[in-house]
C-alpha cells in the first residue's frame, strides 16, 4: 500500500517542503523589526537615486539628514507613548490635539509667566513654564485613562471624544489665534532645540551636529524600551494588552496599569508639545488635528498591532522615520503633496502586509 | 453498540471510508505528524486515542482542511482525497468539531450553525427554509428548547459545545471528527451526546472521536488508533485489547497508578464563608477550608460551582456574612487575596486562563513578577530560568519557552496554566476542571502533585465533573446546586451514584 501511494505523492511534497523554507527565510528577515528597517532603507534608496536623476542632489546630504531626523522626532516622541498604549490594547486619537494643547500651554506661559532671560528669576518661570506643559500633557493622559477604566468604553471612542475636547480647550485657551511668547522670553537652549544648520556650536553638544530634538527622542526611546522590557509594569502592560481577563485572573489591577499607560503616554505627549514648540516657537491649538494619525500611523509601521500585545520602540522609531523621509523626499523632488499623502498611506498598508506574511497571512497566500 | 455487529463484519471486509496514509505534519521545528496512518469504517466509530502532544488534534485538523498535510494522501470513499479549505472539505461530506470552542460570540445560535451553508438567493439569507434545518439540528443535540435566534456568547460552555456537535451534524456529514467533545460536558449531556453517535452508526456515518477517557472510549468506540509522538503506534478493535495495554501504548511505559495518593493530614480551619452571595450564584453558601484539606465540589454544570470559586478568588464581587482567612478578614480586591495566598485556575484556558498569544515564558510569570524582580525590575535570566524549570516539571511538550501558547496542544496549555497557579506558590489553590483536556498519565501526576500540596499543608478546592477523580483525589466532597453548597461529607462515605443523585435531588425540590 505504501508502496504504490509514495512515487504518485512525491511530487506534490516538493514544492511544499520549498515553500515551508522559503517561508523559513521570509520569517528570519522580518524578525526584530528587519521589516520596517529594510522598507526604510528602500524608501531612501528609492529617493536618492530618483534625486540624483531628476532632483538638484539636496535629498543625500546631511544637513538634510539632519532635517529629516528632526521632524520624525516630532512624531516619534509622542508616538513613544502612542505605542506604549497600543501595546496595552488601547488608542489614543487625542494624542494630536493633546500636544497641541500642551504646546500651547507652552506658549501662554512663554509670553504671560515668564520675564526675558537675562532678568533676575527668569529661571523659575522657565521651570514654572516647563512644569505647566508637562503636568497638562499627563492630566490629558489621565482623564482618557481614567474614563476609560471607569466606564469601561471603548478607547477609541473615548479619545475621539478628548480629541475634540482639547481641541476646544486649547482654542478657548488661545483665544482662538496664535499665541506668541515674549520677546527674548525663551532660553537660548530652547531655541536651539530644534537646529539643525551649519552652525556646529549651536547644537546640544557643540560641535557634535546632532539636533537637540533627536537627541531627546533617543534617549527617552531607550528609557521606554528598557521600561517595557524589563519593569514589571512594562510586562504587565504586554498582559493587559494580550489578555486583559488573563491578566485580572493573575491578579495584575488591569484598570490602574491602563490609567497607568495613558499617564505615562502624557508625559511623552508634554516631550511632543515642547519639541514642537521648540520647532515653530509658537503655539496654535488647531496646529494638532491629523497629528494623531501619523503618530498611530508610525507604531503600526513599527509593528505595533492595533489588537494589543504587540509593538516595539525601534520600530516606531523607524515608523517616524519612514514617513518623514517620504515627506521629505516628495518635497525635494517638488511632488506635490497630494500625492505624499497616497504614497505614506499606500506604504502603511503595504508595510504591514509584509508584517503580516511573517505570521503567516494572508492565509489563502500559504496554502 | 447493539445492531452494529451485521455492519460490523460487512464493513470490516469492505474498503474503509476513510483512510489515511503516511501524512506528516511539520510546524517549524515540532513534527506534529510522521507518516500516520488511519482507517475509519462506515458506520463505525474510532477512538483517535494519544497523550498530550501526540498529535490527535493536528491529524484531525489535516482531514477537515484546516491544516495542509506536507506529504501524505487521503482517500474519502475510494476517491482521493485532498481538501483545499475548511469549506471544501465541509462539501465532500466532512463534519468536525474542534477542541476548542469556535462559535462567533456574537452571532445567534441560527446564524452559528449555518455560518457559509446558508441557503441564499441571489445573497439573501433564505432564513425560513434554514430555520427548520436548524430546529432540526438542535433537537437532535437536545437542545430543542433553545430559541435558534439567542445570542451564542451567552449560552453556557457546555451549551455552546452541544451547538458545536449541532454544526457537524447540519452538513449531511459522511464521516463526524469530534475532537474530545466531552471535556466541557457534564454527565448528562455526554449521554446525549452518546446517544447521537450511536444514531450516527446505525445511519452509516463513520465517526472519529478523541477522549482522554478510556471508559467513554469503551462505552462509544468500536475501534481504537494510538498515536505517541506523531506515529502511529497501534490500532485494531478495542475488543481485543485492554485498557493497561492502551495505556502503555500511549505512554510507551506502564502506568501502575491511575490515582496516585499522597498521605496528608487535615489541620485547622484556613478559610471561613458563611452566606456567600453574588448575582447570580452562589446562594447563601457556607464553606471552610482546612489546612492540608482537599475539598472536592461535584454537580451539574449550571450548578454555580465556578461561580463559587471565583467569589473565593475575588472576580466576581460578592457578598458574605463571615469570610476569614486564618482568623483575618477577607480582602476584596483579586489583587489583594492573591497576595494572601489564594490562586485561582480558570475553567476556560482560551479567553481567561492563558494569554494565548504571548510566550510560555510571559504566561508563567504573569502576575509572579514579585519573584523574579527587585525595585519593579524584571531579571529575565531567573524568569527565563525558573519558565524551564517548569516545562520540566509538568512535562510542558514544546521547542522552547518561547514558544507561544496558541501553539501548544490543548493539554500542554492546560499544563502551562496550571504551573502558573504552582508557581504563585499560593496556599489556597482554587481548581476549576484542572485536568480539563489531559492525558491520562500526566493527569495521575497532577492528582500526585494536588496531593503533595495537601501534605505540605496547603489547601485545594477542586472542582470537576469527572467523578471518579474527585472521589479518588478528595478528602472532603461538597455537592453543589442551584448555587448553594447543599451537602458536604468525607469523600469516603460518597460514590458515583450518591453524588449524581444529591445534585440531581436538589434540582428537583
Ligand atoms: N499551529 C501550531 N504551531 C506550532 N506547533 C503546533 C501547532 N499546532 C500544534 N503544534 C504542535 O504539534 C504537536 C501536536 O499537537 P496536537 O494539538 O495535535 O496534539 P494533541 O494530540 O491534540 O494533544 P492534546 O491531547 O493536548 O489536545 C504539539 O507538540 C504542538 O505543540
Ligand atoms: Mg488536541
Amino acid at each position: 500500500m505504501t508502496d504504490d501511494v509514495s512515487p504518485a505523492n512525491a511530487p506534490e511534497s516538493a514544492p511544499s517542503a520549498q515553500g515551508s523554507r522559503a517561508l523559513g527565510i521570509l520569517k528570519l528577515l522580518t524578525e526584530f523589526q528587519i521589516g520596517p528597517i529594510l522598507a526604510l532603507i528602500a524608501i531612501i534608496f528609492c529617493f536618492a537615486l530618483l534625486d540624483v536623476a531628476l532632483g538638484n542632489g539636496g535629498f543625500a546630504t546631511l544637513r538634510n539628514l539632519r532635517v529629516v531626523t528632526h521632524q520624525a522626532a516630532l512624531i516619534g516622541m509622542p508616538a513613544l507613548g502612542m505605542t506604549m498604549i497600543i501595546i496595552a490594547g488601547g488608542i489614543d486619537l487625542s494624542a494630536g490635539t493633546a500636544l497641541t494643547l500642551s504646546c500651547t500651554a507652552l506658549a501662554v506661559a512663554f509670553r504671560d509667566y515668564t520675564v526675558p532671560v537675562e532678568q533676575s528669576g527668569a529661571v523659575m518661570g522657565i521651570v514654572g513654564a516647563l512644569s505647566l506643559c508637562l503636568v497638562i500633557g499627563v492630566l490629558c493622559g489621565l482623564l482618557n485613562g481614567i474614563i476609560i477604566s471607569l466606564t469601561e468604553m471603548v478607547p477609541f471612542i473615548v479619545t475621539l471624544g478628548t480629541m475634540t475636547i482639547f481641541l476646544g480647550l486649547g482654542q478657548i485657551w488661545a483665544s482662538e489665534s496664535t499665541v506668541y511668547p515674549g520677546p527674548g522670553h525663551l532660553p537660548i537652549w530652547l531655541e536651539n532645540l530644534c537646529y539643525t544648520g551649519k552652525r556646529g556650536t549651536d547644537y546640544f553638544i557643540p560641535g557634535l551636529p546632532i539636533p537637540g530634538s533627536v537627541l531627546l527622542t533617543i534617549v527617552l526611546a531607550i528609557i521606554v524600551a528598557a521600561l517595557m522590557r524589563y519593569t514589571v509594569l512594562g510586562r504587565n502592560i504586554v498582559a493587559v494588552g494580550s489578555n486583559p481577563q488573563t491578566a485580572r485572573l493573575c491578579g495584575i489591577n488591569v484598570p490602574l496599569t491602563t490609567v497607568l499607560v495613558y499617564a505615562i503616554a502624557g508625559i511623552f505627549v508634554a516631550f511632543g508639545a515642547l519639541l514642537y514648540f521648540g520647532n515653530v516657537k509658537n503655539g496654535n491649538p488647531s496646529d494638532g488635528t491629523g497629528l494623531e494619525l501619523q503618530i498611530i500611523a508610525a507604531v503600526v509601521l513599527g509593528g505595533g498591532s492595533l489588537s494589543g500585545g504587540r509593538g516595539s520602540v525601534l520600530g516606531t522609531l523607524v515608523g517616524a522615520l519612514i514617513i518623514k523621509v517620504i515627506d521629505n523626499g516628495c518635497t525635494m523632488l517638488s511632488i506635490p503633496n497630494t500625492y505624499t499623502h497616497i504614497m505614506i498611506g499606500v506604504i502603511i498598508i503595504v508595510a504591514v502586509l509584509i508584517d503580516g506574511l511573517r505570521n503567516g497571512k494572508p492565509k489563502w497566500l500559504f496554502r | 453498540m447493539a445492531g452494529s455487529e451485521a455492519a460490523q463484519s460487512a464493513s470490516t471486509a469492505s474498503q474503509p471510508l476513510l483512510e489515511v496514509c503516511d501524512i506528516s505534519k511539520r510546524f517549524g521545528p515540532t513534527i506534529a505528524l510522521d507518516q500516520v496512518n488511519l482507517a475509519a469504517h462506515a458506520g463505525r466509530v474510532l477512538a483517535l486515542i494519544g497523550e498530550n502532544g501526540a498529535g490527535k488534534s493536528t491529524l484531525l485538523k489535516t482531514l477537515s482542511g484546516a491544516h495542509d498535510a506536507d506529504s501524505g494522501t487521503m482517500r474519502l470513499d475510494g476517491l482521493e482525497y485532498q481538501p483545499r479549505s475548511p469549506l471544501d472539505a465541509r462539501r465532500l461530506g466532512i463534519g468536525i468539531v474542534y477542541q476548542e470552542l469556535t462559535l462567533a460570540p456574537d452571532l445567534s445560535i441560527e446564524d452559528n450553525i449555518m455560518l457559509g451553508r446558508s441557503g441564499t438567493g441571489g445573497g439573501l439569507l433564505l432564513r425560513g427554509s434554514q430555520r427548520d434545518q436548524v430546529r432540526q439540528c438542535l433537537q437532535r443535540v437536545g437542545l430543542g428548547h433553545l430559541s435558534p435566534t439567542a445570542r451564542t456568547g451567552d449560552q453556557s460552555v457546555a451549551t455552546q459545545q452541544l451547538i458545536e456537535v449541532a454544526r457537524a451534524l447540519a452538513s449531511q456529514a459522511k464521516i463526524v471528527l469530534l475532537d474530545e467533545p466531552t471535556s466541557s460536558l457534564p454527565a448528562a449531556d455526554v449521554q446525549r451526546l452518546f446517544g447521537i453517535i450511536n444514531d450516527l452508526r446505525n445511519d452509516g456515518i463513520g465517526v472519529i472521536y478523541i477522549s482522554h477517557f478510556l471508559e467513554e472510549v469503551r462505552e462509544v468506540a468500536d475501534d481504537y488508533a494510538v498515536l505517541r509522538d506523531g506515529n502511529s503506534v497501534g490500532s485494531g478493535q478495542l475488543t481485543d485489547i485492554t485498557d493497561d495495554q492502551i495505556i502503555s501504548l500511549m505512554v510507551g511505559r506502564d502506568v501502575d497508578d491511575l490515582f496516585p495518593s499522597v498521605p496528608h493530614d487535615i489541620g485547622q480551619a484556613r478559610l471561613e464563608i458563611a452566606g456567600l452571595s453574588a448575582k447570580p450564584m452562589p446562594i447563601d453558601t457556607d464553606l471552610t477550608l482546612h489546612h492540608g484539606e482537599v475539598l472536592g465540589i461535584a454537580g451539574l454544570v449550571g450548578a454555580g460551582r465556578s461561580e463559587l470559586l471565583r467569589c473565593l478568588a475575588g472576580l466576581i464581587p460578592a457578598k458574605s456574612k463571615v469570610a476569614t482567612l486564618d482568623g483575618n478578614r477577607l480582602p476584596s480586591s483579586v489583587g489583594a487575596r492573591r497576595r494572601l495566598g489564594i490562586g485561582m485556575l480558570s475553567e476556560d484556558r482560551k479567553s481567561e486562563g492563558l494569554a494565548q498569544s504571548l510566550s510560555i515564558t510571559e504566561n508563567l510569570a504573569m502576575g509572579n513578577h514579585r519573584r523574579y524582580s527587585s525595585y519593579g525590575l524584571v531579571d529575565l535570566k531567573s524568569r527565563r530560568k525558573d519558565a524551564n524549570g517548569w516545562i520540566k516539571k509538568v512535562e510542558v511538550k514544546a521547542h522552547s519557552a518561547e514558544q507561544t501558547i496558541g501553539e501548544l496542544s490543548g493539554g500542554n496549555q492546560q499544563k502551562v496554566a496550571f504551573a502558573r497557579l504552582l508557581a504563585q506558590d499560593a496556599d489556597i489553590y482554587l481548581l476549576d476542571e484542572p485536568t480539563k483536556g489531559i492525558d491520562v498519565g500526566t493527569k495521575a501526576e497532577i492528582y500526585r502533585m494536588i496531593g503533595e500540596l495537601a501534605a505540605q499543608g496547603k489547601s485545594v478546592i477542586f472542582v470537576s465533573s469527572y467523578l471518579p477523580e474527585l472521589l479518588a483525589v478528595c478528602d472532603t466532597i461538597g455537592v453543589m446546586n442551584r448555587g448553594q453548597l447543599v451537602e458536604t461529607r468525607a469523600s469516603a462515605d460518597w460514590n458515583e451514584e450518591s453524588l449524581l443523585a444529591a445534585a440531581v435531588a436538589v434540582t428537583n425540590r
